[in-house]
């Protein structure tokens, strides 16, 4: 079931930075949106979650997903990491959506924090202060956010940016995981060549010349194979 | 020690020293609570700025021979708080900039009119007051004070309806944005808010010492707890305590108002330092 059509996308402020794009993606997909920087990733994350009108052309969700039923998690920005705050109320923040002007939170709002964290495996940090955990821990964290306010699709951008490798690979891990046994639709920006290859249904490549479709399809593409050859001679792509 | 409490109890007969009480709390415990939001979205100068904006307006209001200057002081520091809080994080002007040319220029063009239309025989006497509000707490009049507790009460009660999307917009304003939530009309809330607090403040501490009502609390508290709740709480405590303990030493041993309370912040503040740092080793 298709969950998002864009229909002739272009981004960008004030001139364009991505012309006439067009892809759609699946229920229980995961597209890798790879690109260099400034290519337009995160401005087509942004699109997507509507925090930025297009110049051009149109977003369409479909199947299910409502636009504030997307689950986000964006870059980490540098004053989040001295915040005073609980692993529990940064999960909870997760459900605000679900409270349009209610001052509190439900019950049921509670347990489904409870259940995003456990899913995670962080329950137990619960009491914990966000600042004091570690990178990999943090993640997780905002992803078990990011789960309750969204159950069917996630979009993460750069989510493994200031991780070490074993963290990455970890993370990695639990996307594929939610991606497979949950089938929870995945969208994420990254720069990881090995990991796109592995774990991606479908790659968005942005740049000189756009590439939309599935992971075997971009391997045999020319700018894929620039790609993996560049990976290989310096990991260039290694951001 | 039966001296100090009979000259208190003296004291307390008067009108004006329980006016000033009741304000100075009030406006200590709104600012504290407005703090927080405002150190963690790294506005801590918007209280300075946005009170040498009320000092030009004040210096208006008093050219014009306003016998109520409220109206027009709260207006204009309103206004200024939109522009400055309320673009968000795009604005043409970088944040702190802006601030920098609002508070400054406020701030001169305040003192100019005043030196040049004045009609008061004590200039200097006049600035300072605005500034470092010396005795404007103890002038209060009753009207004064029954709006300085409405406005409380109203910050207070918009403080505790909206806590929590408070929380989810100045943790991560994108992720808030994102999932639905109106991350810009909050901003403006806080923006309009931020503003009436500060013009309550300079009736207590004068424009130059506001920032330390707004930043000290929620600083203090930040090194001694881990929760965005009980940061929170703590501030608000420690700010309506060190308004008490600064107002009741400043009558009692003749000190200015505003500066007394600050300094009470300030010891009290390297007292939760050192207990934060004893307890980390």
């Amino acid at each position: 079931m298709i969950q998002m059509s864009c229909k002739g996308l272009t981004l960008g402020y004030n001139s364009a930075l991505v012309q006439n794009l067009s892809f759609t993606v699946a229920e229980g997909d995961c597209l890798y949106i790879l690109g260099e920087n400034g290519a337009g990733k995160s401005t087509l994350m942004k699109t997507i979650l509507g925090l930025l009108t297009p110049l051009e052309g149109s977003v369409d969700l479909g199947g299910g997903v409502h636009a504030n039923e997307i689950g986000y998690l964006p870059q980490q920005s540098q004053a989040q990491r001295d915040f005073p705050a609980t692993v529990w109320e940064v999960a909870l923040s997760g459900c605000q959506s679900r409270c349009g002007l209610r001052p509190f939170y439900t019950q049921e709002e509670k347990e489904l924090a409870r259940q995003s964290l456990r899913r995670m495996d962080m329950e137990r940090f619960s009491k914990r202060c966000y600042r004091e955990l570690s990178g990999g821990q943090q993640q997780r964290v905002l992803l078990a956010r990011a789960l309750c306010a969204a159950r069917k699709m996630l979009l993460l951008d750069e989510p493994v940016a200031g991780l070490d490798p074993a963290a990455s690979r970890e993370f990695y891990q639990i996307i594929a995981q939610l991606n497979e046994k949950d089938g929870v639709t995945i969208l994420m920006i990254s720069h990881d060549m090995e990991a796109a290859l592995r774990y991606a249904s479908h790659i968005l490549y942005l740049g000189e010349k756009v590439f939309f479709g599935t992971r075997d399809a971009f391997a045999q593409s020319n700018s894929g194979r620039r790609y993996l050859e560049q990976g290989e001679g310096g990991r260039a792509w290694h951001c | 020690m039966a001296l100090l409490i009979e000259k208190l109890a003296q004291y307390w007969s008067y009108p004006f020293v329980r006016y000033a009480l009741v304000v100075g709390v009030l406006v200590a415990l709104c600012s504290s609570l407005l703090g927080v939001t405002l150190v963690l979205k790294r506005f801590s100068f918007i209280g300075d700025g946005l009170s040498h904006v009320a000092f030009g307006a004040m210096s208006v209001a008093s050219v014009l021979n306003l016998t109520n200057d409220m109206p027009l002081v709260m207006g204009i520091t309103v206004l200024c708080a939109i522009l400055l809080l309320g673009t968000g994080r795009n604005a043409r002007i970088n944040g702190d900039a802006a601030m920098a040319m609002f508070s400054v220029g406020a701030l001169a063009v305040g003192y100019l009119i005043m030196n040049v239309f004045s009609t008061s025989a004590n200039l200097t006497g006049d600035v300072c007051t605005t500034l470092f509000g010396s005795t404007s707490i103890l002038t209060l009049t009753k009207t004064k004070v029954w709006m300085c507790v409405a406005l409380s009460v109203v910050v207070v009660l918009l403080y505790i309806f909206f806590y929590h999307k408070i929380f989810a917009v100045t943790f991560d304003e994108s992720f808030a944005s994102a999932t639905g939530i109106r991350a810009k009309e909050y901003n403006l809330i806080l923006a309009v808010v931020t503003a009436v607090v500060i013009v309550m403040a300079m009736n207590l501490v004068g424009s130059l010492l506001i920032s330390a009502l707004v930043i000290f609390p929620a600083m203090a508290a930040m090194r001694l707890f881990k929760s965005f709740r009980t940061v929170t709480i703590f501030a608000a405590v420690f700010s309506v305590f060190c308004a008490t303990a600064g107002i009741l030493t400043s009558i009692l041993a003749g000190t200015p108002v505003g500066a007394t309370i600050v300094t009470a912040d300030i010891l009290l503040f390297a007292l939760c330092t050192l207990v934060g740092w004893l307890r980390r080793r």
